[in-house]
């Protein structure tokens, strides 16, 4: 269920554990349950401040102008919107890297309520203009996205969530896997989407791409694979049409028809499990392929 | 005129060069006897070397008025005095805010309102958590940028993690709508210790702002009655 969450807890407490200058700002999100023995561990660097969050990412920024690499986390919304002003001055403005992990994704807190959503994090994210932006599907890519990424000197969102792909692939920041070959469309998944997409196209023609990078974003591999007069068919986990700027450009020398499959762009107000979302949206394998084969007819 | 006096005047020189100005305005001179005080008797800090891992670090919280700052930085020997001349300018490093990517000795880029506290906590939890035990982070915040709740999330942290290394130095020039006073009780409260001075005093203000101890982060309230910036 919160696999992602545990490896996002496993691998920052290693990077502790490795790097003396791995700073960790918490702000009570997943303390007790997951991260709480690091923090006794190292206890002068990995802080938990309690319920502040635009005080978190500032804090993180404060460690960052000291040459740590500052890692903050809380659940999505509170990590990626509420602190939104700290995120684009105190790193982005200020050249400082960091790592952003932000958990539940778009709807993962279903019986929350929409307090708890954040479909719109990546989109916010990408108007950083430095913001990476990852979306791994698989723990094990959490692991390897995070170890990859945390000192790399730009301000980094990790999405992660209870959704999740039943494999993982060999991800590397800014690259696309190709997973099948096919004629008639290109459908490029993004994270935790690549398991329903696979389920969808079964039996289809179609070309199915995985990315975990919104940004950097492999325009090169797209533009590669998809063919003169593509169709091309995003699914994505967070509000639909987010990745079309990247998705866009990379073939913007040739005509094509797009489809963005991705959480529609009205709040919900509904409870429930993340899966009965999914369904209501559209993101179940059903909804998913019904809107492919709309697209390719 | 004694030196401290003389001192002063070249710097207000300075900051007439950049704005072409006698006057200024309030955010700029209520800070100037406190900012000289830092950067003549309190911080430790070289112009030879502004990267130096040992340096007190000065956040502007506010970011607001830097011109003294800047007047203050040239005069220290931190930014040529041709800088001055294209203050606000295209073309020039020296904004109405600060960037830090362009101004050796600007710790942080402000200016909006309520980010340099978290900052500067930040910032001392580093210096700590790296073994420097020697150098202090020292943020200064407006009366009315004290409005902004972002400040207070600090407010409160500060004590708990027992910043000793950590100074917020409040220029209180009366400019906020709803009354920050009494700052004794009320960042006292949440278990700063508070020293309230004459932020004209200059050798007032070099007591208050030298004090440190162990564990607990200081509050230097600079009062500035209306009318006397």
């Amino acid at each position: 269920m919160d696999g992602m969450r545990v490896a996002f807890a496993r691998t920052t407490s290693a990077l502790l554990d490795e790097d003396p200058q791995v700073a960790l700002v918490l702000a009570e999100i997943s303390v007790s349950g997951y991260l709480w023995r690091a923090i006794e561990r190292h206890p002068e660097r990995a802080v938990n401040i309690g319920i502040a969050e635009q005080a978190m990412v500032g804090i993180a920024a404060g460690f960052a102008m000291e040459g740590f690499h500052p890692i903050a986390h809380s659940i999505a919304a509170f990590v990626a919107e509420r602190p939104y002003e700290q995120l684009k001055l105190d790193f982005g403005y200020q050249g400082l890297g960091g790592t952003f992990v932000g958990v539940g994704g778009s709807y993962d807190y279903a019986a929350e309520g929409a307090t708890h959503h954040a479909p719109a994090d990546a989109q916010v994210m990408t108007a950083i203009p430095t913001m990476q932006v990852l979306a791994p599907g698989h723990e094990r890519e959490v692991d390897a996205l995070l170890r990859a990424t945390y000192a790399n000197g730009e301000p980094t969102y990790v999405r992660i969530g209870s959704a999740a792909n039943t494999e993982p692939f060999d991800v590397a920041p800014g690259r696309i896997e190709v997973v099948a070959h096919g004629g008639a469309a290109t459908v490029l998944a993004f994270g935790p989407m690549l398991w329903p997409t696979l389920q969808a196209c079964a039996g289809l023609d179609v070309t199915i791409l995985y990315a975990t990078s919104l940004r950097p974003f492999d325009a090169a591999t797209l533009a590669g694979v998809v063919g003169g007069a593509p169709t091309v068919v995003a699914v994505e986990p967070w509000y639909e049409g987010t990745a079309a700027a990247a998705v866009t450009s990379a073939i913007a020398d040739r005509p094509a028809r797009y489809a963005w499959i991705g959480v529609p762009r009205t709040f919900v107000h509904a409870y429930g499990t993340r899966e009965d979302l999914d369904r209501d949206a559209g993101l179940d394998p059903t909804g998913i392929r019904r809107r492919i084969l709309e697209v390719m007819d | 005129m004694d030196t401290t006096t003389d001192a002063l005047a070249r710097v207000r020189a300075l900051m007439a060069r950049a704005t072409g100005d006698e006057k200024h305005e309030e955010s700029s001179t209520s800070t100037l006897d406190a900012l000289w005080v830092l950067y003549d008797r309190v911080l430790h800090v070289d112009p030879a070397r502004p990267a130096d891992p040992d340096r007190d670090r000065f956040i502007l919280s506010k970011g607001h008025g830097p011109v003294a700052l800047y007047a203050i930085l040239v005069a220290k020997g931190f930014i040529p005095e041709a800088a001055l001349d294209t203050f606000m300018e295209h073309g020039g490093t020296l904004g109405s805010h600060p960037d830090r990517t362009l101004v050796p000795g600007v710790e942080a880029s402000t200016g909006s309102l309520g980010h340099g506290l978290a900052l500067a906590v930040g910032v001392a939890l580093a210096l700590r958590a790296g073994g420097r035990r020697e150098p202090r982070a020292i943020c200064l915040v407006g009366d009315a940028e004290m409005n902004e709740g972002s400040n207070w999330e600090p407010v409160l942290i500060a004590p708990h993690r027992r910043l000793g290394n950590l100074t917020m130095l409040v220029i209180d020039n009366h400019s906020s709508t709803p009354d920050m006073s009494p700052w004794a009780e009320r960042l006292g409260g949440f278990g700063w210790d508070v020293y309230e001075v004459d932020g004209h005093d200059r050798a007032a203000l070099e007591v208050a702002l030298r004090r440190r101890h162990e564990h607990t982060p200081v509050a230097v309230v600079a009062d500035i009655p209306p009318g006397e910036w």
